[in-house]
C-alpha cells in the first residue's frame, strides 16, 4: 500500500492554514446585499400585523419580505435523501412564531448598518400564547406547536401534531416484560442529556447570485449541497434545474450544516430583487436561531442473569425536537439501533417513545446523532449493573458484547463483519492502568482520584439509503480529477478519498485534482453525514478508479495492438506482459483525448451498501474529584478505536481526539439553559462554555484495526463515534470516585457536590 | 475619520468610520484570513498584532491602530507556512477556520517565551478556541516546531 494507512497531509492543509480566501464569506461579490432576520421576542405567538412602510422607504433598502411574500408550501431543513422522514413543518416565514428567535421578517439592504436600522423600523403585533418550555409536559399540553392543517409528512413517522408528537416509535424483539421477569437482577435509571450546541468556528453563512442564464446559484458553507438544492426547490417553487449549489471550504460542521439553516433566506432575496444576496449568522444567532442536538431523557431497564449475563434491554425515550421537526424521528430511532445491539446475549430488547415539538430552539442533527444520548443511558446502566453484582465493568462487557461474526437480536440474522472491540478494552485497560486504578484512590487534600469506562459502536453510512457517485476523468496530461460531491468540512475526506484513489490507480496525489462539491458538476453525493463518506463515497471512488483503470487497460492494449489482458500497468506504464511493447500514460492520454483514439476516459460508479458496519471505540476515564467542592478534573482519556482500516493515520486520530473532546465538552461543561419565557440564556461562549486546552487533560488514542469486508480497503467510518464515550465513562469515574451517580448532562461541581451531601444524608 | 497605520510593512491611510472594528476594517480591505468566531472575545479567531502584541482585532476599535503597526498573517506568510507545515503533517489543520489566529498566537508565543514548559504553551495559547482537533494535535505540532519536549 503506497498511500493506504499512511498519515499524508490534507490537500487543502497549508492553504487554510495561512489564512488563504477560500471559505464562502470570503467568495462574497463586493456589491451583495446583507441579509439581516427580525426574529420573535415571544416563544409562541401569532403575527396579528406587520408594518414594514417605514423600513421599506429606509434608502438603501433592498426589499423586506413577510410571510405575506413566501409560497405557501411547507418543507424540511433536515438534510436528508428524499423521501426525507423529518416532516415538512415550516414556511420559510410563518404567521406563527414557535420559539424566540423564529423568523418574523427577511431584511435585504445595501449594508449592515441600514439592514439592522431597517429591522428595528418594522413594527409588530403580536397575539401571545402560553409556550410548551418543558418537554415532559408537551404531550397533551393545551399549547398545540403546529396546528395548521398542511402540515405534511412524506411517510408515517407516528406524528400526531394535536398532542405536541412529531413522532413516535416502537420496536420490540422478543418479550421484554416477560423476560425483565425471569431476570435474577433488574437495574433502573432514567438519565438526561442536554441540547448540545455543534460551536463550530464558522458559524452558519451563504451568499446567491444569478448566473449569466439567470439560474440561482448559492454558495453555502454547507455538509449537504444536493439536498439543499431540493429545499430550495420547493421551498421557492422552482425547478431544481434553475439551482445551481456550491460548497467551497467549510469551517466546520459537525452535523449543524446537515440543516439548511441559512440559504434560503439569501435565496429569496435574489429571486425577489435580482440581486447578490449574502446571509451571515454572527455567534448568537448561532446558538440561538439555528439547530442543536436533541435534549432526550431516556428511562433504561436492563435485566441480567446473576453472572453478569445480559438478557433483556429496554429503554424508553422521550426527545425534545424544539419548534420544528429536523431530524426528530430518524434521531430518535438511532437512540436504539446504535445501542441494543452492542450486547447480544440479549433474548429480549425494546425502543420505545416519542419525539415532541416544544417551543425551543429546533434539534438536528449533531456528530453521533441519538447514538451518544443512547450510549450515555445505556452504558450508565451497564456500569451500574456491575457495580449492584460486584464484577469488574471491564469484565461485564467482554462476557456480553457482540463479536465478530455473530448476529445480535436487532440484526436479525445479518452477521457483524468486524469488530476488534474486546482488544480495544483490552488495550484500554492496559493504557489507562486498570488494574492499578480501578476503581480509585484517595490523593490527600480532599481529592480522589478515580476511573471509569464506556464502550460504543455507530454506524458507516445509512443501510440501504445512502447512495454515492463518484467519477475520475483522465485528462490529455495523463493526471485525473477525481469528482466527488461529499463535504470535507476539516475532516479531510477529499484527502482520503484521494488516497483511494490514488492506491487504485497507482499514481500520486499530486497527479489527482480533487473537485468536490457543486450540484452543476459534481456527481450526486448525499453529502458528509451518518458517517458516510469513508464509508460509502469512499467505495465510490475505488469503484470508479478501478473502472478506469481498466479502461485505461482496454485503451492501451488497442495501441498496443494485443488483447487487454496481455497488458499491465503501473500507473505510468502500459506493458504487455512480455515486455516487448509500451506505451506512457503520458503518450496515451493525450492520444486518447485529443488525438486519434478519440475516447476521454471516464471511470465512473455509484455505490450504496445494505449494511451499515459500526465502528466500536473503548473509552476510559480517569479524574481526579475535589470532595469539598465537587468540581471534577479530567486528568486521562484513553480511547482505543476499531475503525476497519484505518485510511489516514494523522486525520484518523485528530478525528478521535476531536470527538473526545467534544463528548468531553458535553460531558463536564456545555449547558443549556431557558429563562422562564423561553429565551435562551446560554447564547454566548461567554454562557455556553466549550472546552479550551486547560479543561481536557490529556487524550491519548490507539487503533485496534479490523477489517470490514464491506469497506473500501477494509475501512468502516470514524467521524461520530468518536463523541459517545466521554459523558458515560466519566460519569462512571466520578462514581468510583465519590458515590454519585449523575444522571443529568453535564457534570457540574453543583451536581456532585449536592450528590455527595445526599450520599452523607443517607 | 482617517488614520494612517503600517499594515504589514506598508504605510496605509484609511477612511473610517468612529465604531469600525478592526476585524471589519482589515476584512474590507482584502485582508481576508481575519476570522470571527464570536463577538465575546472569547474564540480567539480574528488574533493579529498590534505593535508585535497577539490583539483580538474583533473587539479592538479600527481607530486605536492610528500611528501603529499591525501584521496579520497575510503579511509574515513564511513564518506561518513554517509552522504550518507542521500543523498540518500532524493533521490537526482540520476545517483551518481558526487557524490564522491560531498561528498569529502560536508566533508570538515564539516570539515571547524562551523555551516554554508545556504548562507555559497551554497558558499562552488558552484563549484560541478550536472545535474540530481537541487541541492535543495542535499541542504535538507546537512543541515540534519549538524544538521543546
Amino acid at each position: 500500500m503506497n498511500f493506504i494507512g499512511k498519515g499524508i497531509p490534507k490537500i487543502d492543509g497549508i492553504s487554510i492554514a495561512t489564512g488563504k480566501p477560500v471559505y464562502t464569506e470570503d467568495l462574497v461579490m463586493a456589491n451583495a446585499l446583507v441579509v439581516k432576520i427580525l426574529r420573535s421576542p415571544h416563544a409562541f405567538a401569532k403575527i396579528t400585523s406587520i408594518d414594514t412602510a417605514q423600513a421599506e422607504n429606509l434608502p438603501g433598502v433592498a426589499c423586506i419580505l413577510t410571510h405575506r411574500d413566501v409560497p405557501k408550501i411547507r418543507f424540511t431543513l433536515a438534510g436528508q435523501s428524499y423521501p426525507e422522514p423529518s416532516p415538512y413543518d415550516r414556511y420559510i416565514l410563518d404567521e406563527m412564531v414557535r420559539y424566540v428567535g423564529d423568523e418574523v421578517a427577511i431584511i435585504a439592504a445595501v449594508d449592515e448598518k441600514t439592514a439592522v436600522k431597517a429591522m428595528h423600523l418594522i413594527k409588530v403585533e403580536y397575539e401571545v400564547f402560553e409556550p410548551v418550555l418543558d418537554f415532559e409536559k408537551a404531550e397533551g399540553h393545551p399549547s398545540v406547536v403546529h396546528p395548521e392543517d398542511d402540515l405534511h409528512c412524506n411517510f408515517d413517522i407516528g406524528l400526531n401534531k394535536d398532542k405536541n408528537i412529531a413522532s413516535s416509535k416502537y420496536v420490540e424483539i422478543g418479550d421484554v416484560e416477560e423476560e425483565l421477569k425471569k431476570c435474577d437482577v433488574v437495574v433502573e435509571e432514567t438519565y438526561y442529556t442536554q441540547a448540545q450546541a455543534h460551536a463550530m468556528m464558522e458559524t452558519y453563512r451563504a451568499f446567491s447570485y444569478l448566473d449569466h442564464s439567470g439560474r440561482l446559484v448559492v454558495v453555502s458553507s454547507t455538509q449537504i449541497p444536493f439536498h439543499v438544492r431540493r429545499q430550495l426547490a420547493r421551498a421557492l417553487q422552482i425547478p431544481a434545474s434553475r439551482i445551481r449549489v456550491v460548497k467551497p471550504r467549510i469551517g466546520g460542521g459537525f452535523g449543524g450544516k446537515q440543516t439548511g439553516a441559512v440559504e434560503v433566506f439569501a435565496a429569496i432575496v435574489t429571486l425577489k430583487t435580482g440581486q447578490p444576496a449574502k446571509i451571515i449568522y454572527d455567534r448568537k444567532e448561532t446558538f440561538t436561531c439555528t439547530t442543536s442536538r436533541h435534549a432526550m431523557r431516556l428511562k433504561v431497564r436492563l435485566g441480567a442473569d446473576l453472572d453478569g449475563t445480559i438478557r433483556a434491554l429496554d429503554i424508553q425515550g422521550l426527545s425534545d425536537t424544539g419548534a420544528y421537526g429536523e431530524h426528530a424521528p430518524t434521531v430518535f430511532s438511532v437512540v436504539g439501533e446504535k445501542t441494543l445491539p452492542l450486547y447480544n446475549k440479549t433474548k429480549a430488547v425494546r425502543f420505545l417513545g416519542n419525539a415532541v415539538y416544544t417551543n425551543k430552539m429546533p434539534a438536528g442533527a449533531l456528530r453521533g446523532y441519538g447514538a451518544t444520548q443512547g450510549t450515555f443511558a445505556l452504558e450508565c446502566t451497564v456500569n451500574k449493573l456491575a457495580q449492584k453484582l460486584g464484577m469488574d465493568p471491564a469484565e461485564i462487557r467482554l462476557k456480553n458484547l457482540i463479536r465478530q461474526g455473530e448476529t445480535s437480536l436487532p440484526y436479525q440474522g445479518k452477521l457483524l463483519g468486524s469488530s476488534t472491540l474486546d482488544k480495544c478494552i483490552e488495550t484500554g485497560k492496559n493504557l489507562i492502568g486498570w488494574q492499578e486504578k480501578y476503581p480509585s484512590q484517595e490523593v490527600g487534600s480532599n481529592k480522589v482520584r478515580a476511573v471509569g469506562m464506556a464502550v460504543t459502536m455507530q454506524g458507516s453510512g445509512i443501510a440501504g439509503i445512502d447512495t454515492a457517485s463518484a467519477e475520475i476523468r483522465l485528462h490529455d496530461e495523463g493526471n485525473y480529477t477525481l469528482l466527488i460531491g461529499s463535504t470535507d468540512m476539516g475532516t479531510g475526506s477529499d484527502t482520503i478519498l484521494a488516497q483511494m484513489a490514488a492506491e487504485v490507480l497507482e499514481t500520486s496525489l499530486e497527479n489527482i485534482i480533487v473537485n468536490a462539491a457543486d450540484t452543476d458538476v459534481s456527481p450526486y453525493d448525499p453529502g458528509s453525514y451518518a458517517s458516510s463518506t469513508t464509508y460509502v463515497t469512499g467505495m465510490a471512488v475505488v469503484r470508479a478508479a478501478e473502472d478506469l483503470k481498466k479502461q485505461i487497460l482496454e485503451h492501451g492494449a488497442k495501441f498496443l495492438e494485443i488483447s487487454p489482458a496481455e497488458v499491465e500497468f503501473d500507473g505510468k506504464t502500459l506493458q504487455t506482459l512480455d515486455g516487448n511493447k509500451a506505451i506512457g500514460l503520458r503518450e496515451l492520454a493525450p492520444l486518447l483525448v485529443l488525438g486519434t483514439g478519440k475516447q476521454q476516459l471516464v471511470g465512473t460508479a455509484t455505490y450504496g451498501s445494505d449494511v451499515s458496519p459500526p465502528p466500536f471505540i473503548a473509552g476510559f476515564a480517569e479524574v481526579e474529584v475535589d470532595k469539598e467542592t465537587g468540581k471534577v478534573d479530567l486528568l486521562d482519556y484513553v480511547a482505543v478505536v476499531d475503525c476497519g482500516t484505518v485510511i489516514n493515520s494523522n486525520l484518523a486520530r485528530i478525528q478521535v481526539e476531536g470527538g473526545i473532546v467534544q463528548g468531553i465538552g458535553m460531558a463536564l461543561y456545555e449547558d443549556v439553559r431557558y429563562d422562564q419565557k423561553g429565551n435562551l440564556l446560554t447564547n454566548s461562549f461567554m454562557q455556553y462554555k466549550i472546552p479550551c486546552r486547560k479543561d481536557i487533560g490529556t487524550v491519548r488514542v490507539a487503533f485496534e484495526e479490523s477489517f470490514e469486508p464491506t469497506g473500501p480497503f477494509g475501512a468502516k467510518s470514524i467521524g461520530e463515534v468518536v463523541i459517545n464515550t466521554p459523558a458515560p465513562a466519566i460519569a462512571h469515574a466520578v462514581f468510583n470516585a465519590v458515590g454519585v451517580q449523575v444522571t443529568t448532562l453535564p457534570i457540574t461541581p453543583e451536581k456532585v457536590f449536592m450528590g455527595m451531601g445526599m450520599e452523607k444524608a443517607k | 475619520m482617517q488614520i494612517e497605520a503600517i499594515i504589514n510593512n506598508k504605510k496605509v491611510a484609511w477612511e473610517i468610520e468612529n465604531d469600525e472594528l478592526l476585524a471589519d476594517t482589515l476584512r474590507a480591505k482584502g485582508l481576508l484570513s481575519i476570522r470571527q468566531g464570536c463577538d465575546t472575545s472569547c474564540c480567539g479567531l480574528c488574533t493579529v498584532w498590534i505593535e508585535g502584541k497577539p490583539t483580538l482585532s474583533c473587539t479592538t476599535l479600527s481607530f486605536r491602530i492610528n500611528g501603529k503597526n499591525v501584521t496579520t498573517i497575510e503579511g509574515i506568510q513564511e513564518e506561518a507556512a513554517a509552522f504550518a507545515q507542521v500543523l498540518v503533517a500532524e493533521g490537526a489543520d482540520q476545517c483551518g477556520f481558526c487557524s490564522p489566529g491560531f498561528i498569529m498566537t502560536v508566533l508570538a508565543m515564539k516570539n515571547e517565551l524562551k523555551n516554554p514548559a508545556e504548562e507555559e504553551i497551554i497558558h499562552y495559547l488558552t484563549g484560541n478556541l478550536c472545535r474540530c482537533t481537541g487541541y492535543m494535535g495542535q499541542l504535538r505540532a507546537v512543541k515540534k516546531y519549538l524544538g521543546v519536549e
